[in-house]
């Protein structure tokens, strides 16, 4: 493989200055919890039962307004000011007073039939032992639910599945689409058919905004905007049916879901017992782009990556966007210091390499003099810094218009730097970006023509060699420049400052701004949650 | 004689390679497996649609159940280019410099512009192009104008939100910039902000402008708006319309009041003739558009 000529030290500095800027906030980390998290140690146990909200006749299917019980108990707790100890400080000493099983306490619960906070107090002792055995109950869960997805990844007897990924892309790209329907059932068809064509690892992407929701939708659902709701039911439906898909194609079809917003937490438990592949999952995403919180979301970001590194989940993060808003020639470095600050978090929750999807783009204005040779410098250089992580690749989407034909072509060059640089899930683009979700036909035609791509150019890293000091690695060495000034800078002010003061993508956000913040609580001196030790 | 046929502005018809052919390329996928069958059925389609002597230049498996078709054929429509009209926003192009230097010198202080997405819409790629400093393809956005207070709310600001902001902030301007645009969520969003708007009474005290690549100025002007720009505006073209648009009630302004003084000796009808009263339609119900679906707003 042909390799860029970097700077070893520069890269060892940027990510020591990763290590200082991460510190402040890995304090704030261990001293707090959010309402996300403790919804999601409900969730672990078992608790996974909605109440219907809405007015008028339940449909028994109405997702959007049935509100679940995790919300209904954690909620009343935050109002009483009870958090700050946990929730199964309560919870576990109401399964010992009332003797009552965990969904059924919590049913009792959340209709206000038990009110956690008067009951009487087992001895906390009691209440400890109890809550570790309960959490390690969980755990094995989880657990078995990754080695029954490493079976499946591997199929069993005359239904042997072939598996095409490697973290560090040896294999070639990983062929990754993204169905968005609105509908979990048309969803379904559209993930077969894509898979069918080609596709490795499928993404059913999320109705508009409900990353802004501080509850998970329940049930299967049908209608989405932009997007299908990430439930626990339409996870067991799209994985059910790629399990199908896999056994009869004899390759394993990888599921992806959004693990960013208010309910982090939450959705990495349901993706982990649901055996989810991917998860999208990234606090920083969230706050330049959706308007969180940045405590809240950096501290769900822990809880959600311990569970993601146990379930061995490969997260994608969301540098690419950065490149969306603000110039992707002039702020390359952008993506690569939030990289490092990314990897930082990723080992404090105790994931490996391998597991860090870290993503980028190939988002520079294609009319730009010698264009490839920048984004090929940009690629490689990712490739380099970080080489046994599963780079994700985001394709062209900023640039793009209706022509559709010129769009295609975009892709098509994406494709080709993608495969030279060795990249790992190259997120294929579509000709029809920025008109619409795509259509079955538009990702056939993106599947066929990256197939075309990365079988025709397989070898090609491998057979060249980068001129030095040539435009290619010039340009990498300058983005790395630009990255260790630009760490240096965001470690003097600190990362909440920095991110007031547009350190990322142009935007700018406060400390106690954005959405969520009423949701992030103190740990008390007794705060009960096994899980931390556990996972 | 000329030896290429005149293009016929009365008969118009697509062109391919000799003018009048009619020629058309489409594609499309049917729910069933290619097959013989599949290929007569997209050619039945094709005639249906108009079309003759149709080419089917490929039938390929796009998935177990589906068929994906690359077809030319002859469209036999014609249309009279002579009589087409459409509504358009009518403002003469300005540059940054021009606009500056009018709001300078004929308003007097800054025109306040805000921009958001509304709604859920969570894009802002269109309203960044726009707002944000650096603009978009080389033309400077609106922060960059000294003589424009522009400010960018962002995502997910909500209709009523929005307006009050606009009140609070004695806005001139409202920029709503719509991204998503599935089940027409993008046009019920826009025509209950215009319903809000007309409920307190901002209808002519703001200068309502829609954008977004699902956005027409028709479409705009249905829901309300007073204009609507599309995929490639640029920051300029945002201005040059604000300016213009916002003379154009200062001067009515200026006139209405005059016209008052004038009441008595003035016959009203033949006043509101000559001053041409602001357009103004009525802000629509709910149906009409969403009926015709993503289709019919081209």
């Amino acid at each position: 493989m042909a390799h860029l000529a970097l700077d070893k030290k520069l890269i060892e500095q940027c990510r020591n200055f990763a290590i200082r800027i991460a510190q402040p906030v890995e304090k704030l980390i261990d001293t707090h919890t959010t309402v996300a998290i403790e919804r999601a140690v409900l969730r672990l146990l078992g608790v996974e039962k909605a109440v219907f909200q809405g007015g008028g006749k339940s449909s028994g299917e109405n997702s959007v307004q049935s509100i679940p019980e995790v919300n209904l108990i954690i909620e009343d707790l935050r109002r009483e000011g009870a958090l700050g100890n946990g929730v199964l400080h309560w919870f576990v000493n109401g399964m010992i007073q009332t003797k009552m099983p965990v969904q059924e306490l919590a049913t009792a619960v959340a209709l206000r039939k038990v009110n956690l906070l008067k009951l009487e107090k087992a001895p906390q002792e009691a209440v400890r032992a109890k809550a570790t055995e309960l959490c390690m109950k969980a755990k094995d869960f989880l657990i078995s639910q990754r080695e029954l997805r490493d079976q499946h990844r591997k199929g069993q007897g005359k239904d042997k599945v072939k598996d095409p990924f490697d973290p560090e892309g040896k294999n070639g790209p990983l062929l990754y689409v993204i169905v968005a329907t609105g509908n979990i059932y048309e969803d379904v068809i559209q993930a077969k058919a894509a898979a069918q064509a080609g596709a490795d690892a499928i993404a059913v992407i999320r109705s508009t905004a409900q990353s802004l929701l501080d509850y998970v939708p329940h049930g299967a659902t049908t209608e989405g905007f932009g997007g299908t709701y990430a439930t626990q039911e339409n996870f067991r439906i799209m994985r059910g049916a790629l399990d199908e898909e896999s056994k009869s194609l004899g390759r394993y079809i990888r599921l992806t879901n959004y693990c960013s917003g208010l309910c982090m937490p939450e959705i990495a438990a349901l993706g982990a017992m649901e055996r989810l592949d991917f998860l999208l999952n990234d606090a920083m995403y969230g706050i330049l782009f959706r308007d969180i919180n940045m405590k809240r979301t950096l501290i769900d970001q822990h809880f959600s990556r311990l569970i993601i590194a146990l379930s061995r989940i490969v997260i994608h993060t969301g540098e690419d966007n950065y490149l969306t808003t603000a110039d992707a020639i002039e702020n390359g470095h952008q993506v690569l210091a939030s990289q490092f600050i990314n990897e930082r978090f990723a080992l404090h929750a105790h994931m490996t390499e391998d597991l860090m999807g870290l993503g980028h783009a190939q988002e520079m204005d294609p009319e730009h003099m010698n264009v490839f040779l920048l984004e090929i410098a940009r690629a490689q250089m990712t490739r380099d810094i970080f080489p046994k992580a599963p780079i994700k690749f985001m394709p062209p989407t900023r640039h793009k218009c209706g022509d559709i034909f010129y769009s295609h072509l975009m892709d098509a060059m994406f494709n080709f730097v993608g495969v030279l640089t060795g990249q790992t899930i190259q997120l294929l683009g579509m000709a029809t970006e920025a008109m619409h979700t795509p259509l079955l036909q538009d990702r056939w035609m993106s599947i066929k023509s990256a197939k075309y791509i990365f079988n025709g150019a397989k070898d090609l890293g491998k057979d060249i060699e980068y001129k030095p000091s040539g435009i290619i690695e010039n340009w990498g060495a300058k983005v790395l420049q630009d990255t260790h000034a630009h760490l240096e800078m965001i470690e003097k002010k600190g990362l909440f400052k920095a991110i007031e003061e547009r350190a990322f993508a142009e935007v700018k956000r406060t400390e106690t701004g954005g959405k969520g913040h009423d949701g992030v609580i103190a740990r008390a001196p007794d705060y009960l949650n096994p899980f931390f030790e556990l996972l | 004689m000329s030896k290429v046929a005149e293009v016929n502005h009365k008969k118009l018809r697509p062109y391919g390679d000799i003018m009048d052919d009619g020629t058309v390329q489409l594609s499309f996928t049917l729910p069933v497996e290619i097959s013989p069958e599949a290929r007569e059925a997209a050619v039945q389609l094709t005639q249906k649609m108009g079309f003759e002597q149709i080419k089917v230049a490929t039938m390929e498996k796009a998935s177990n159940g589906f068929s994906f078709f690359v077809i030319y054929a002859k469209l036999q429509h014609t249309v009279d280019f002579t009589q087409i009209k459409v509504l358009k926003v009518d403002a003469p192009k300005r540059s940054r410099e021009e606009i500056d230097e009018i709001i300078k010198t004929q308003i007097g202080r800054k025109l306040i512009v805000l921009g958001a997405c509304t709604g859920y819409d969570a894009h802002t790629v269109g309203i960044d192009a726009i707002m944000n400093m650096k603009g978009f393809a080389g033309d400077y956005g609106l922060e960059r104008y000294q003589w424009l207070d522009a400010r960018n709310l962002g995502a997910q600001v909500q209709n009523e939100e929005l307006l009050k902001l606009a009140v609070q902030e004695n806005a001139d301007a409202i920029l709503v910039s719509k991204v998503v645009s599935q089940h027409n969520i993008h046009i019920r969003d826009m025509k209950e902000l215009m319903q809000r708007a007309e409920k307190m009474g901002l209808i002519e005290r703001l200068i309502f402008v829609a954008g977004g690549p699902r956005v027409t100025h028709p479409m705009a002007l249905e829901c309300g708006f007073d204009a609507g720009f599309g995929v490639g505006t640029k920051p300029s073209d945002v201005a040059s319309y604000i300016v213009q648009e916002f003379l154009k009630r200062q001067n009515q302004r200026k006139e209405g009041k005059q016209e008052r003084s004038n009441e008595r000796e003035t016959d009203r009808a033949h006043a509101s003739v000559k001053t041409q009263a602001p357009k103004k339609k009525p802000v629509l119900k709910m149906g009409k558009l969403e009926k015709r679906g993503a289709g019919g707003l081209k």
